[in-house]
């Protein structure tokens, strides 16, 4: 272990466990869950621009699904919900995992140009694939795992531009329909891992608060079942 | 003109000089009032040394030649200077010894983390004195010392290192498969823990089921019991082992701080039997930590019992910093 001292925040042993939930895709699937575990959400429901709601014994924080690791590393939320590519692509962010909540399901994949042989030619003349992602320690990960190598490119907007204007042969991306990829004339070339959204905790929360996230662990255990 | 400093580390001006310096005073009138003598060690030392102690590690994070082609490495702790210091100056002391140091380490950091690559420790090592004794002796310590720096609601986690390593070898997990299942056991990734277990042949629904809720077992004295009751030798054993321990530290009224965390597991090397972790709640991060190393000393040819501690001291300072009336609020 080594010590990490910026971002040091609050674990805080007083007031409701804070929960950081992540916006965007997974914000539906989570706040159902929470309903269903008996967690009040209305209030995040609204069109409030707020970030900070109170839903009965625990306060709900909303972010961006990337930066739940961040907050959760750092105490300033005890727990927290993300998917589990985020993790992935942050694994060196020390949070524990405490449940695979089961939603949000999707799948990161190697995708090229239908029917062009552009990746296998890549790899066979030049030795390397020029790859197009939003997950550059995920795709570097996978490549090397199987001894393959790659230029990773890291692009923060549309990766499904990439190969078709030829910045990249291929891209890795995170596909749930595959219909954004259809449309842009790509397709899966490989599956790397499937992904869902999973229940995170601090390390100092997991142990200084210990009934209240196991008591919590249990409630969305049962819902997830449901 | 701005001249930069490598990141990770730091200048310290005045203001939090004076603070550093009055903890680095409680903590060490605490640790000498209980017998524990000052020592200092080279931050430099052989490569080949350093890695004796750890194997895992390689040594440290930072190492260069010398005028004379000698490979040499900045410390990553104190514990195993010391073990090195022991075996070479101490090698006929009789009756345990009672070290303690002050030192700044050095270890590699991530990019973009906000980690320190120097930081500042202050500890103790006991070395000679066994399980429980030694152990509960090394908590007192630690005890008086976060009392000493004012975070009264501070919390020690302790464990057992061995626990998890018997379990598995008691399950027929070997080899690469019982390294996996530590490795997340470590990080505490119950969903991979289980993908993992599941994987394995001649682990059964049931057995998985234990070692999952053995991990999450911790709280005070009843958490032995819960274990117990999910049965095995290992679990036997290490139960036995922190339950002398906590008995011992309830003798000496030193037990209200710890709680027992079976899930507990440090990444370093070189424990065995007891570890310990220490919290705090205003403090999202681990202060410090430690536990027992009995073969640690072996490695550098005295075969001594030892178990010691070290806290990280900027760490402390932000958690007294919390800790003040309105610390963490206006600021």
């Amino acid at each position: 272990m080594s010590p990490e001292v910026a971002g040091a925040g609050a674990a805080g042993a007083d007031g409701p466990l804070k929960l950081a939930v992540p916006r965007g895709a997974l914000l539906a699937g989570t706040l159902d869950l929470l309903d269903a575990a008996g967690i009040d959400t209305s209030a995040a429901r609204g069109e409030s621009r707020s970030l900070i709601f109170a839903a009965g014994d625990v306060t709900l924080i909303t972010m961006r699904p990337s930066d739940v690791p961040t907050y959760v590393e750092a105490g300033a939320a005890d727990v927290g919900i993300t998917g589990k590519d985020v993790l992935l692509e942050q694994a060196d962010r020390m949070v524990y995992e405490l449940l695979d909540l089961g939603y949000g399901r999707c799948r990161m994949v190697l995708a090229g140009r239908k029917g062009d042989r552009r990746l296998g030619e890549s790899q066979r003349r030049l030795g390397m694939m020029r790859i197009a992602t939003k997950y550059p320690r995920v795709a570097e990960r996978h490549f090397e795992s199987t001894g393959r190598q790659v230029e990773v490119i890291e692009v923060k907007g549309s990766v499904e531009l990439a190969p078709l204007v030829g910045l990249a042969d291929g891209i890795v991306d995170l596909v749930a329909s595959g219909r954004t990829l259809d449309e842009n004339d790509l397709e899966v070339r490989e599956e790397i891992v499937e992904c869902t959204a999973r229940f995170v905790a601090n390390r100092v929360a997991h142990k200084l608060r210990a009934t209240e996230v196991d008591e919590l662990t249990a409630r969305l255990r049962e819902a997830t079942v449901k | 003109m701005i001249h930069p400093i490598p990141p990770g580390t730091r200048d310290v001006l005045p203001d939090e000089m004076r603070e550093l310096r009055r903890l680095q005073r409680a903590l060490m009138e605490v640790f000498e009032s209980r017998g524990y003598g000052e020592v200092a060690t080279p931050a430099i030392e052989y490569d080949e040394v350093l890695a004796r102690g750890d194997s895992r590690s390689g040594g440290g994070a930072y190492r260069f030649f010398d005028e004379g082609g000698e490979l040499l490495a900045l410390r990553s702790d104190m514990t195993v200077p010391i073990a090195r210091l022991v075996a070479t100056r101490y090698a006929s002391a009789e009756g345990p010894l009672r070290l303690c140091y002050l030192a700044n380490a050095f270890r590699a950091v991530r990019p973009q983390r906000g980690q320190m690559r120097e930081f500042a420790q202050a500890g103790v090592e006991l070395i000679g004195a066994p399980a429980p004794g030694g152990t509960a002796e090394v908590i007192e310590v630690l005890e008086a010392a976060l009392g000493a720096a004012g975070l009264d609601r501070a919390v020690i986690g302790l464990g057992d290192a061995d626990l998890f390593r018997q379990l598995l070898a008691e399950l027929g997990v070997g080899g690469e498969a019982r390294e996996s299942v530590l490795a997340r056991l470590a990080t505490h990734d119950l969903v991979g823990l289980e993908a993992e277990l599941s994987a394995i042949d001649g682990i059964g629904e049931e057995q998985r089921a234990t070692c999952v809720a053995l991990s999450q077992l911790r709280g005070g004295r009843e958490v032995l019991d819960e274990a117990r009751a999910l049965g095995g030798v290992a679990v036997e054993r290490a139960t036995a082992r922190l339950g002398e321990t906590f008995e011992a530290l309830e003798a000496a009224g030193a037990a209200d701080r710890v709680r027992i965390d079976l899930g507990l597991l440090r990444d370093l090397g070189y424990y065995s039997g007891a570890i310990l972790e220490v919290y705090d709640p205003a403090l999202g991060h681990v202060l410090g930590g430690g536990g027992r190393y009995d073969g640690l000393l072996k490695r550098f040819g005295v075969d001594l019992p030892a178990a010691g501690f070290a806290l990280y001291l900027e760490r402390v300072h932000m958690a007294q910093l919390e800790e003040e009336p309105g610390g963490g609020e206006d600021r």
